[in-house]
């Protein structure tokens, strides 16, 4: 077969001469290739020495057509001049000569000797830590087995003993309650609450607190809130035009009642990744799956729609590359990951997954909302018919739709219409997909959608009947929004769908959008887990991604909870655990954990029960440890690496807001539901792009005092507070947030109005609840406060600064209370705003 | 590598307790973050730090021209053009060109603009820059500025971050990460904005995954100067004062309660806070400015005003030890009425634009204040979508491959053009600058390696410049 393609180039005297393999092409490929594209790397995915997968060639395809040097890849490379392009990329460029040789012997049918076969790829050997199985390990032996509550506290305090280290005395019964309070509804203690729990002196008072605070539906938001950053949740698109996404919350409320009813982290993972391809999959399991929708949308029209989902595609790969595996993945979008087994190929077998599936949005009515709706339908339906026919829709929509088919069809034909195309598809979604379908077979949702742009947005140009089109856009538009308002609420919600019939994924060389390499199939990564055969999909992946053959995804989480309780998790950066992450400083623990995660030892706990995971935790002796500093040990262990005590931890931004709300009694326990706006400073929403659309409506009512969780996050001018308090960004998932101290954050927490307003709602119900006399609402501010009693020092810094406040407003003549003032200052305090 | 000398945080616990105890100047950082330096190794993340060599500039003025200037109606003269006008632009050029709105058969659309030599250097400008060119042997404009993405928010990504993906550290984050700042009682980054919202809204000033502390802080035309500088309703200065002496003795119990000198920071920040709500007011109390300065920026011209205040803004800044000052101007996104929109954004900006220079450079500023002028991509010499014979009307498109930005200032070399176009200004055909050039060169003004300022996150050393760039050594003094 070879002889004979030669033959057929007509250079048979050449066969002859041709080089050989081994004589004169191996030296030259060994001398400027092999380091590269030999035995050890395979860059790009090409090896040279090997025939088979020389052959094949790499990832942008054949890099050797036999008998077609000049076709070939292989010789327009080493021939080019242009830096960046030509190979070897550093290095002297192969002579003349070689390339001479290196033509010829492909001319001749790039023939490799019989028989040749390369020695094996080098694997790289998969001994990194956090790719081996998870072990249960024995909880070691320790001499002061008394101190230990549970596993945890046995492999803490081994290592604190090899060390010759104490562990810290257990924390007091108020700073005990206020921290597992924090920690576990992200709300202080209510002075009831501190009241009874230091009334309870019999045994397991602690964990009964704990049992309540799981049970609590404070609980959910919570643990919601770090889900939410993980997902990087967010209302609205980012990008210029950054349109809000009312329905982005139903992904939030799926996510907090989740939580609250211990959804496994199995199935929690398998319905957020795949909810929609459940048997017998209803609304929950694909509203479930709007957290593959938390990604970026760019609608600007001049954007080129497969770039833009390209983008998306990366996105969702890289997230749950970080939130799952613990890799940063993302360094394989365009070469060979350099530290981690991950290639390229693995890769874009992974974004295939995610490009086998297409966003939509769907009807998710919320309980009660069906009857209202359903029984306003038919005169609402009678209504919209007669406006349609008013202005003759029926008649004039086909014209249009002509267009649009045309602009996609027959591109160029008029460049008005390629323009209306291109700006229908970076609005409507599934633009395409839609118009190709014949009008009867559209779903309603679908056809009511498209009537609805027709009428708001759709152009005429060219068209007949221009005084009818103007009529629809200029009148039926307001007409048909103000029937549409009168409809009872219908929630929606964004899912993700599977797209089986999209063409299969290919690589982009150099991650590239439109460098289109060779064709790969959906598959988890290959280091870890074996190829199937069958087309897989995203419940294949979300299904391996929780197995009991993946060592990572326990491990990935149960460190981030760690991190979590304690301010640093066992290993460090919880977000890479490949090569380049920092090892575990407890790496025995850590795999207790994840083990204890799956298979809980208690035969009452669910396998990957999250609360499960929390209340082995927080009842442990290594997290009831007092905070206090250590000076002993700052030189020795600075990082606290040895747990040799708990860490105080600022409170993050949204338990910030909701800390100071709930101590002033100002706090709504609405649980759930669309997001709210609290008074933000004017200006602010001003600064994006879309200033007059995405304005700023303050919240009123019992909104404007909900839980930061449900703040509205507008992705191009998000609502100060969060940012100023190291909320991520929400462009790309998050593990771990910044604990960052600024004097923006005492401008902040001194002079912002929502904190103001907490202040003296607080002094109010000083005030009125506690009895007169400056002691005893110090007393009383302080339960709510910090939930305990002011030392002498403090009640007489204290006293000392009511009576200077009362003295400075009478001069001021000023008719706020001096409580307004005692508030603030303890609103603002460090051990206010810090978990002990 | 990291800027930072790890000497310097060495005494950290000693050097906080006796600040704790006085209240000194310093804002004391918790550098908790992500793959920042360790707890116990951190100190003020933003005191002032040395580069990898010394550089000329030491803090820099980015006037940010949104949406994107015309470069052939304001600096690269394109005669050639004349005879194109309203004639469909070359085949074999429309081809290789990516526009974001215009037909592919669109008219060549001419400049009406005179250009005119300027200073001794001869450096040419158009008749809509009158001021601007007064400094003309100051101005190093770079004619041949090309960047990837030909939408507004992707292409103010790249330029601002190195990255047309949203997330990543912007320019000024980067400077002050690697610098710190002088000011004591403002932030190091600040951002000044007149006109329209940006189309890259906070990613052109955020600190990515850099610690918040770096990001930009946004210096408000309206309201406070920076949010919540003002004291809540019925709070006095005397009040305020009251409750932060109160607030630090009972701060100052707790850390001796608790032992932890994170306390001793807060402390500090609360500090800073309150002299930031006097120094905020200083700064934009132009009263102690001569009748000629304010005249010479524009502050009375209604036309002028909101630009010529930030202006004068970004000089006290930098006066005052401000790092990095983004001052931006939106929008110069001319789709259609070209000439009557870009008219009104140099007369809106020219003078104030002029002026800075000049006033940095009496004030012995300009040498170490690194000015960058310009927008996120140019305009096409093509004619958008409407009619070219109906002047009023005729429009630019986004053109991504060839346009200029000037720079001034802190070891800029003045006086010269840098790259050439083609005829028709479409393609580059001398010393192309890419953004990651660009972003290159900044840093290298500020005396740092690019490929060596640095931060470890997600597993990577990520940094401004990606994996490009290169100093464009023509452009330094």
């Amino acid at each position: 077969m070879f002889r004979l393609v030669a033959l057929l180039t007509g250079a048979a005297a050449a066969v002859a001469q041709s080089p050989d393999f081994v004589r004169d092409v191996r030296p030259i490929l060994n001398k400027r290739c092999a380091g590269c594209h030999g035995a050890a790397q395979q860059m790009n995915g090409l090896r040279l020495d090997d025939p088979e997968s020389a052959i094949r060639g790499g990832y942008s395809g054949p890099a050797i057509v036999k008998g077609k040097s000049a076709e070939s890849k292989l010789i327009e490379r080493v021939r080019s001049t242009k830096d960046g392009f030509r190979m070897p990329p550093s290095g002297p460029a192969a002579a003349p000569a070689e390339v001479a040789t290196l033509a010829a012997w492909i001319d001749a049918g790039a023939v490799y000797p019989e028989g040749l076969r390369a020695a094996p790829a080098a694997r790289p050997r998969n001994t990194h830590w956090s790719f081996q199985p998870v072990r249960r390990p024995d909880p070691p032996a320790v001499k002061n087995a008394d101190w230990a509550r549970n596993p945890i506290d046995r492999f803490v305090l081994a290592k604190l003993e090899t060390e010759g280290v104490a562990p810290s005395p257990e924390a007091s019964k108020a700073t005990l309650i206020r921290r597992v309070t924090l920690d576990l509804t992200g709300l202080p203690p209510t002075p009831r609450e501190t009241r009874e729990f230091l009334a309870d002196d019999a045994p397991g008072a602690y964990e009964r607190v704990a049992d309540r605070l799981l049970r609590s539906p404070r609980y959910g938001e919570k643990w919601a809130r770090h889900w939410l950053d993980l997902a990087h949740y967010a209302d609205s698109d980012g990008y210029e035009k950054d349109l809000i996404r009312p329905w982005a919350w139903r992904y939030r409320h799926w996510l907090i009642d989740a939580i609250n009813r211990d959804l496994p982290f199995d199935r929690f993972t398998v319905e957020q990744l795949a909810g929609d391809l459940l048997p017998n999959a209803g609304t929950d399991e694909l509203v479930a799956t709007g957290f593959l929708r938390n990604t970026l949308t760019n609608r600007e029209a001049g954007v080129d729609r497969d770039e833009a989902r390209f983008e998306q595609l990366v996105n969702r790969t890289n997230t749950v590359g970080s939130v799952w595996l613990g890799l940063g993945v993302g360094c394989a979008q365009c070469h060979n990951h350099k530290y981690d087994p991950i290639t390229q190929k693995d890769y874009y077998s992974l974004l295939s997954f995610f490009d086998l599936s297409e966003e939509q949005d769907i009807d998710a009515p919320l309980p009660g909302e069906v009857g209202a709706y359903l029984a306003a339908l038919p005169e609402y339906e009678k209504k919209r018919k007669t406006l349609f026919d008013e202005y003759e829709v029926g008649a004039l929509m086909p014209l249009w739709e002509v267009k649009i088919l045309e602009a996609i069809d027959k591109p160029g034909t008029q460049a008005e219409w390629d323009f209306s195309l291109t700006a229908m598809k970076a609005s409507f979604d599934r633009t395409l997909k839609v118009m190709k379908t014949q009008p009867a077979q559209r779903a309603p949702r679908d056809t009511r959608r498209l009537e609805n742009y027709f009428v708001h947005s759709g152009g005429s140009f060219g068209l007949p009947h221009q005084d009818k089109f103007k009529k629809i856009r200029d009148e039926m538009r307001k007409k048909l929004d103000a029937l549409d308002a009168t409809l009872p609420p219908f929630s929606q919600a964004q899912a993700m769908i599977d797209d089986p019939a999209r063409d299969a994924t290919r690589l982009r060389i150099r991650g590239q959008w439109n460098q289109y390499g060779i064709a790969v199939k959906p598959e988890p990564p290959a280091f870890l887990a074996p190829s199937s055969t069958s087309r897989q999909t995203r419940l294949d992946l979300a299904k391996w991604l929780v197995s009991p053959e993946n060592p990572l995804p326990a491990r990935v989480h149960a460190n981030r909870v760690w991190g979590e309780f304690f301010g640093r998790a066992l290993a460090k950066v919880t977000e890479d655990f490949g090569k380049q992450g920092e090892k575990p400083s407890h790496p025995e623990l850590l795999d207790w954990l994840a083990s204890e995660f799956m298979k809980p030892s208690d035969p009452l706990a669910r396998p990957w029960s999250m609360k499960h995971l929390h209340r082995t935790i927080v009842t442990s002796a290594a997290y009831r440890q007092s905070s206090r500093a250590r000076p002993e040990m700052d030189k020795r262990d600075p990082e606290n690496l040895l747990l040799a005590r708990q860490s105080r931890l600022r409170l993050p931004a949204e338990i910030l807001r909701d800390a100071s709300l709930s101590a002033a009694g100002l706090l709504s326990d609405d649980i759930g539901g669309h997001s709210i706006r609290p008074p933000q400073p004017e200006g602010v929403a001003e600064l994006g792009y879309g200033r007059s659309r995405n304005a700023w409506k303050t919240s009123s009512g019992r909104e404007r005092y909900r839980r930061g969780l449900y703040i509205h996050f507008q992705r191009t001018t998000p609502y100060p507070m969060l940012m100023n308090f190291d909320e991520p960004d929400g462009a790309v998932s998050c593990s771990r947030r910044g604990r960052s101290n600024t004097p923006l954050q005492a401008l902040n927490l001194l002079n912002d109005e929502v904190f103001f307003e907490a202040a003296r709602a607080l002094a109010w119900r000083v005030e009125r609840e506690a009895p007169p006399g400056v002691a005893a609402r110090l007393e009383y501010a302080f339960a709510l406060c910090f939930n305990r009693p002011p030392t002498e020092t403090e009640r007489q810094r204290l006293a000392r600064f009511h009576d200077e406040q009362t003295r400075i407003l009478s001069e001021e003549k000023s008719d706020l209370s001096p409580w307004t003032g005692v508030s603030r200052v303890l609103l603002n305090l460090d051990e206010f705003i810090t978990r002990e | 590598m990291p800027p930072f000398d790890a000497n310097t945080f060495r005494n950290r616990r000693r050097f906080l307790t006796e600040v704790a105890g006085g209240i000194g100047a310093m804002a004391l950082g918790d550098l908790m973050h992500p793959g920042a330096l360790s707890a116990a190794g951190a100190t003020d993340p933003l005191a002032p730090r040395k580069g990898h060599f010394p550089g000329k500039a030491k803090s820099v003025i980015f006037m940010f021209m949104e949406g994107g200037p015309s470069q052939m109606d304001l600096f690269d003269p394109k005669p050639e053009l004349q005879k194109w006008h309203g004639k469909p632009a070359p085949e074999s050029i429309i081809k290789q060109v990516t526009l974001a709105f215009t037909k592919p058969n669109a008219a060549i659309l001419a400049s009406p603009r005179v250009f005119k030599k300027h200073g001794q250097s001869g450096l040419e400008f158009s008749d809509w820059l009158p001021y601007t060119a007064e400094n003309a042997d100051d101005i190093c404009q770079v004619r041949s500025m090309t960047t990837d993405a030909f939408n507004h928010h992707p292409a103010q990504c790249l330029m601002f971050t190195g990255s047309q993906v949203v997330g990543r550290p912007a320019l000024g984050a980067w400077t002050v990460y690697g610098l710190g700042s002088e000011s004591r009682s403002l932030p190091g980054f600040v951002v000044l904005a007149s006109g329209a919202g940006t189309s890259g809204g906070a990613s052109n000033f955020s600190s990515g995954f850099l610690p918040s502390t770096y990001q930009g802080t946004l210096l408000r035309g309206t309201g406070d100067p920076i949010l919540y500088m003002s004291n809540p309703p019925g709070i006095s200065k005397l009040s305020q004062r009251a409750a932060l002496d109160a607030m630090r003795d009972l701060n100052e119990t707790h850390r001796t309660d608790t032992g932890d000198e994170e306390i001793a920071s807060r402390i500090a920040s609360y500090e800073l806070a309150y002299r930031m709500q006097s120094a905020g007011p200083e700064l934009a109390d132009f009263s102690s400015e001569s009748k000629e300065t304010l005249e010479m920026y524009g502050i009375d011209d209604p036309k002028t005003r909101a630009y010529a205040t930030n202006c004068l803004l970004a000089r006290r800044l930098v006066e005052r030890g401000v790092r990095f000052v983004l001052n931006m101007n939106a929008s110069w996104d001319s789709h259609v009425q070209l000439n009557t929109k870009l008219k009104n954004n140099c007369e809106g900006t020219d003078k104030p634009t002029g002026a800075l220079i000049k006033d940095l450079k009496r004030r012995g500023l300009l040498d170490s204040t690194l000015v960058v002028w310009g927008g996120e991509f140019g305009r096409t010499p093509v004619c958008e979508i409407r009619n070219t014979q109906e002047a009023d009307n005729a429009g630019r498109d986004h053109h991504p491959g060839a346009y200029t930005m000037w720079l001034a200032g802190g070891g800029i070399k003045g006086g010269q053009a840098l790259g050439k176009t083609d005829e028709l200004g479409f393609f580059i055909t001398e010393d192309k600058v890419h953004h990651h050039d660009l972003q290159a060169t900044i840093m290298h003004c500020l005396g740092f390696d690019h490929t060596k300022l640095t931060y470890r996150y997600m597993g990577r050393d990520f940094r401004l410049t990606d994996v490009h760039g290169e100093v464009v050594k023509k452009l330094l003094a």
